[in-house]
């Protein structure tokens, strides 16, 4: 409860600062919210009783250390972005929007009930067209913002569909009621198969997996790089989350009647997308491709009854990876053509962390990613799927081929490069996010700890 | 403790290096130097004072389902002196050739010692799964930053992307059997192994086989090394052709064939009789020293992956000696390349000559390393090389035979890259500079190293026997 209220109170804050006039301390407003948000949780750690509204949310561990996840990726974002938002002239809007929908994150961490799902998927998904689209002059940033709302909004509608049909089928938007009447035997209806079907579709677009996924890579592409950021880290983990909330929950059954189904999309989504990343020269559409693809993983994490504990794990690697991966892209835009060819020679710090956060995305030992793609492989050893994992091990082949072939060309020597000045908090950041990614690693053996 | 003391201290002294980059050299020589005392000490409490195992472990590390457990046996023992042996030539080479960012090359150095260290001491088959791999991430960034070929990045994608591909197939078979196994454990693994029907155990020992190849490398899993080998600084070569190919074959010998007792074989070590005569006749046409000695080390490595497929405890025996023997000798033969290097500023072999005239103890040590290295009686190369063959020649005489050519082949062109270079006359030959000391140094050690092994190699064999009889009675 106390989570859902500052971080709402937090929108509002911005929106006043910006009234106010007080632009240059939103930045820190925003960071020491979310560290009283991170704080809260763990007071509020197996605190378990404390449903709100007719369990409309609930706040259990599930729903803190989802939040908490969510609250450290938001948290680095803010302070990465912070240089280029510094002269930006409708800054304060902007991180207004972000932290509504961060509220939006929030609700989907937490939510009992199908209609603050779905009011959640909105509130996360309604800022992020508008951010897709804030480079007002630039035609593909309004391409991708009119792309993703266009598609988002189908998206969401065959969401809300799904919701109708499992509201008509069950009598209830209530995922413990659901649940009940689910085992009571209701899953032998039509209506209900079909809204999961529908819900499940839905899913399927925000994440971005096949078949649904032809609009991330120009969604991405053309988003300013921060959005790309924010899209690729917050929403697909927002997003994830509330899938697994659903179908490792009363959907279940679901997924266990349509393992050959579920299978083949986490299959067809890692082939698609590792083959596409594989021809991409843009390093911004290889790295949507590459999101596609960690998508498949995560897909497959599904059947095979993966724990929310490696899913998290999964997401929170993959999300600092990416945010360094994006956050360094960003950084060498201004140079041109190919911005990050020889970034070696112009500052060292970015090159080593844009490497190593490439190499943990391919899954190389001893990084976070390898350890996140362990875990989901071995639960799908032992799930038996032995036929999927051969895919995912080859896939992560094809994935090591073009991270490297990106990562390598930071160390290529080009003549009269200028060197390249980040702030203090920035490039510190940056080393943090790279030696985390170490971190996650050791931190990994004390997972079955929490 | 010893053991976890091997594995941390050169990682520690990385960290030690990058906080005082003006010491890194007395850090890294002092930090190799103790790893050196440490592995003499394992080495011997285990030969004289019948401590069967020198253990450490952690427990079962929950949330990764493995555990951190290292372990020093007869069969790593003579591997992890290598390793810590070759480690302070390494450190050596780098700050005799590299000005340029000397302290980040130590560091990286050291850590990918404690990578392959890690790897030889494990007693985890997914711990040395993750050493394996992790022992790749220095040398990546060493040939990137260090190289001075302009391929550089090509080269190393291939290499990288060779390697870890390969290794996934290792991390397949890994998880197919834990399927069956209680833990990761090396034991507990290899006794999973004998319950799999013949068929599995096949498709498991290709899944290692695949990942081993490419490291050793096998023909045709061979063409990332030649160039590799090339780009890389001589420092990282060394490191390369010395101790991380040994990761492989010490895998082979350690966890594959006690693993896969039934699976068929015949296919692998036709593909290493192929790599040796192939190796064999590329390395005829070499005209850079570089390439010439990262064939012949394509030739001596698909000999001992040879021998240890054959299995039987003169192989095993004839293994080990040939891998300490290996990287004892490639040391020498790529210190010797580094010294024309860095005076000629090529490694061409056509273009020098006479260098004898006015460097006799250098031509003198260099042809005692080549004569190691075509496996002369009373050089370590031979007693390797001779259990070797006679393991293959009573598995199978042909192959025997085919593989026999290596020694053959060998000393043609070792010989007749010796006289290229050494005799005659040529005015390229007033150019070689003395030997510095130091050099002298190295080269006597590595002359001296191989002499002792030839004459007397109970000296390791003893060391051996007992843990090799103990891999032995799984197959």
């Amino acid at each position: 409860m106390k989570e859902l209220l500052i971080t709402s109170l937090l929108g509002i804050g911005v929106l006043a600062f910006d009234i106010l006039r007080i632009r240059k301390m939103v930045l820190g407003l925003i960071l020491a919210a979310l560290a009283v948000l991170v704080g809260f949780i763990v007071y509020d750690w197996n605190n378990l009783n404390l449903p709100f509204e007719q369990n409309m949310l609930i706040y259990d561990n599930f729903a803190y250390i989802a939040l908490g996840v969510f609250a450290v990726i938001a948290f680095f974002w803010f302070i990465l972005s912070s240089a280029y938002f510094k002269n930006h002239e409708g800054k304060t809007d902007l991180y207004a929007l972000v932290v509504f929908s961060f509220c939006g994150a929030g609700l989907m961490a937490a939510y009992g009930n199908l209609v603050m799902l779905f009011l959640g998927v909105e509130i996360l998904s309604i800022p992020v067209y508008v951010l897709a689209a804030s480079k007002k002059h630039n035609v593909l940033s309004n391409e991708s913002g009119f792309k993703y709302f266009i598609l988002g909004s189908v998206a969401s509608a065959v969401l809300l569909f799904g919701i109708a049909l499992v509201y008509g089928a069950t009598a209830s938007f209530d995922l413990a009621t659901i649940s009940n009447t689910i085992m009571n035997g209701a899953h032998e209806t039509t209506m209900l198969n079909l809204g999961v079907t529908l819900i499940l579709t839905g899913f399927l677009f925000k994440i971005s997996a096949a078949p649904f996924h032809i609009w991330t890579p120009d969604v991405y592409q053309g988003a300013p790089t921060w959005v790309t950021a924010y899209m690729s880290t917050l929403v697909k983990a927002a997003a994830v989350v509330a899938l697994f909330k659903l179908f490792a929950g009363p959907f279940h059954y679901f997924v266990r009647d349509n393992g050959m189904t579920f299978g083949i999309l986490a299959g067809a989504t890692l082939i698609l997308s590792n083959t596409a990343a594989l021809l991409q020269t843009d390093v911004k559409r290889m790295l949507a491709y590459s999101s596609i693809s960690h998508a498949g993983f995560l897909l497959a994490a599904l059947i095979g009854n993966a724990s929310i504990l490696t899913v998290l794990f999964y997401l929170l690697s993959y999300s600092v990876a990416s945010l360094i991966a994006f956050g360094v892209v960003k950084e060498t835009q201004i140079a041109g053509e190919h911005p990050l060819t020889g970034l070696y020679r112009r500052n060292p710090v970015l090159a080593i962390a844009f490497s190593v956060a490439l190499f943990s995305m391919a899954g190389i030992p001893p990084f976070a990613g390898f350890i996140a793609k362990y875990y989901v492989i071995l639960q799908m050893v032992e799930a038996k799927y032995f036929t999927l994992v051969v895919i995912m091990i080859l896939t992560s082949a094809m994935g090591a081929f073009y991270y490297l072939r990106s990562a390598l060309g930071v160390f290529k020597h080009i003549d009269n490069a200028g060197r390249i000045v980040l702030p203090a908090t920035v490039k510190y950041t940056y080393i943090l996010l790279t030696l985390l990614l170490v971190g996650l690693t050791v931190a990994a053996g004390f997972l079955d700890r929490i | 403790m010893l053991t976890l003391a091997l594995l941390t201290i050169p990682a520690v002294f990385a960290l030690l290096i990058w906080i005082l980059p003006q010491q890194s050299k007395r850090l890294a020589l002092a930090g190799s130097f103790i790893n050196l005392i440490l592995a003499v000490v394992g080495l011997v409490a285990l030969s004289y004072w019948k401590i069967d195992l020198l253990q450490f472990d952690s427990g079962v590390i929950g949330g990764l389902g493995m555990h951190f457990a290292l372990e020093i046996n007869s069969t790593s023992a003579l591997l992890i002196l290598l390793g810590s042996v070759i480690l302070p030539f390494a450190i050596h080479l780098s700050s005799k050739n590299e000005e340029r960012n000397n302290a980040n090359f130590h560091a990286l150095l050291m850590l990918m010692a404690s990578a392959m260290l890690g790897a030889f001491l494990a007693n985890d088959a997914l711990l040395f799964y993750i050493c394996y791999e992790v022992a790749l991430i220095p040398i990546y960034f060493i040939i990137l930053q260090w190289s001075k070929n302009e391929h550089r990045t090509q080269i190393v994608l291939k290499f990288f992307v060779y390697t870890l591909f390969g290794s996934l197939f290792m991390l397949m078979a890994l998880l197919y059997v834990r399927q069956y196994a209680a833990s990761f454990l090396i034991n507990d693994m290899i006794s999973a192994g004998a319950s799999l029907s013949a068929y599995e155990q096949s498709m498991v020992f290709a899944g290692f086989f695949i990942a081993f190849a490419v490291k050793i490398p096998v023909f045709p899993f061979h063409t990332w090394q030649p160039k590799t080998y090339q780009a890389a600084p001589t420092a990282g070569t060394v490191m390369l052709a010395a101790v991380m190919l040994k990761m492989a074959t010490y895998g082979l010998l350690r966890i594959t064939m006690p693993l896969t007792p039934a699976a068929s074989k015949e296919w692998a070590m036709w593909l290493c009789v192929i790599s040796i005569v192939y190796a064999n006749i590329v390395a005829l046409n070499q005209r850079h020293f570089k390439l010439l000695i990262a064939y012949s080390s394509i030739a001596h490595v698909g000999m001992i992956a040879l021998g240890i497929l054959t299995a039987g405890t003169t192989a095993y025996n004839g293994a080990l000696i040939e891998m300490v023997s290996h990287g004892w000798l490639a040391l020498g033969m790529f210190y010797v390349c580094d010294m024309l290097i860095t005076r000629y500023g090529h490694d061409d072999m056509h273009k020098m000559g006479g260098i004898r005239q006015n460097n006799a103890t250098f031509s003198f040590l260099f042809f005692a390393i080549v004569m190691a290295s075509v496996a002369l009686p009373t050089t370590s190369g031979f007693v390797g090389e001779f259990l070797l063959l006679n393991s293959v020649g009573s598995r199978n005489i042909f192959m025997a035979i085919l593989a026999g050519l290596t020694v053959i082949f060998g000393a043609v062109y070792m010989l007749r890259a010796f006289q290229t270079m050494m005799l005659g006359t040529s005015e390229n030959a007033v150019h070689f500079s003395p030997m510095t000391s130091t050099e002298k140094f190295v080269l006597g050690i590595v002359v001296a190293g191989t002499l002792t092994l030839g004459v007397y190699p109970n000296l390791l064999l003893d060391v051996v026997q007992k843990g090799i009889e103990l891999y032995a009675s799984h197959i």
